[in-house]
């Protein structure tokens, strides 16, 4: 018996990343525009989504829920008359913290993909694994509510840079918070420059419009086949 | 838990390459950009490596330092922190030269005599 040394020199994540392009085919096959939608546990996801699914003109949108355990958020959505499917990670080791391109996969037959125009993949509320592994998207959107903190982009970069959106969610809050909008704004602006910012509050509607509209304008690139 | 699900994928990416044959070392180049606590990560190894081929296996990491390039005025510069616009210029469109890696690099396997040769 002797060892031998085996060079191999691959990113660990190139099998995720490979079943994750066979997804982003075959939505583009069936002309879906797929959308990751992530931020930490209660900042406010399945709401805002409740503010725009069954309203964005043009695009039928479906929803991927992705969660731990239970399908109170899919129940939520459902009851807007939108294709939900629920996907659970706890069946796997102990219950996944985020949602990678094999479960997506493996949901991707109970996918009404003919009906819709546009997917919005809700993943398993976290800031941290859910960023590293992609699903199949053509954008990844997430929301980071002012009651988070201002420090968010620069304690968690790695979610905060891979996005195209950032949500500024519960800004009815603003006034009775010591939080520093402008700050948090230069924060993200700082780990990614570009970003698109919005500010909303799902609660009081603010903001809603823009948010519905960014959704309408990325179905429009993606069917025009702008998005790389 | 961030690291758990690296562990995974490490696993997977070595099980795939070492087959049958036991593992005892595993090289990871880790760029300061994936925010991977080195002790977390070996931890979340061991435990996930038991009763695979990389049972016991050591895990050895190189961390690489994450340097940026601005593509505005062409500096290069190395980061502490999570800040990527250029200091120089100001520019945004920035790209990393180093820091985001997550790679096997090579890996440590007991071949064990073929039979022909017994």
């Amino acid at each position: 018996m002797h060892r031998t040394k085996v060079r191999i020199v691959e990113d660990a994540l190139d099998a995720n990343n490979t079943i994750a392009q066979a997804n982003r085919a075959d939505f583009d096959r069936a002309g879906v525009t797929v959308v990751n939608f992530m931020s930490a546990p209660g900042a406010g996801k399945t709401s805002l989504l409740e503010r725009v699914v069954g309203d964005v003109p043009g695009v039928r949108i479906g929803v991927l829920e992705g969660d731990v355990q239970g399908s109170m958020d899919a129940e939520r959505l459902a009851g807007l008359h939108v294709p939900v499917t629920q996907l659970n990670t706890d069946p796997s080791f102990g219950g996944e913290c985020h949602l990678d391109a094999n479960m997506v996969r493996s949901a991707l037959p109970e996918l009404p993909l003919g009906e819709i125009d546009m997917l919005v993949i809700e993943n398993v509320g976290n800031l941290v694994c859910p960023a590293e592994f992609k699903v199949g998207e053509d954008a990844r959107v997430m929301v980071s509510a002012v009651t988070e903190g201002e420090d968010k982009p620069l304690k968690y970069p790695l979610m905060f840079r891979t996005c195209d959106l950032v949500l500024v969610n519960k800004i009815d809050l603003l006034a009775h918070l010591d939080y520093d909008l402008d700050r948090f704004l230069y924060n993200v602006d700082q780990v990614n420059p570009g970003a698109e910012r919005l500010l909303v509050s799902a609660s009081t509607g603010e903001g809603i419009e823009a948010w519905r509209d960014w959704l309408s304008v990325l179905a429009a690139r993606s069917r025009e086949g702008a998005i790389a | 838990m961030h690291e758990l699900s690296l562990s995974g994928a490490v696993l997977n990416t070595v099980v795939k390459h070492a087959g049958a044959r036991p593992v005892s070392l595993v090289s990871l180049r880790v760029g300061r950009l994936r925010q991977v606590v080195p002790d977390t990560l070996e931890f979340y190894f061991e435990f996930v490596a038991r009763g695979t081929v990389c049972e016991g296996a050591r895990l050895e990491l190189e961390i690489i330092e994450a340097t940026l390039r601005c593509e505005e005025c062409d500096r290069g510069w190395e980061i502490e922190i999570p800040a990527f616009r250029c200091p120089t210029c100001g520019g945004a469109e920035v790209a990393v030269a180093s820091g985001n890696e997550f790679e096997v690099e090579s890996i440590e396997v007991e071949e064990t005599a073929c039979i022909a040769q017994k």
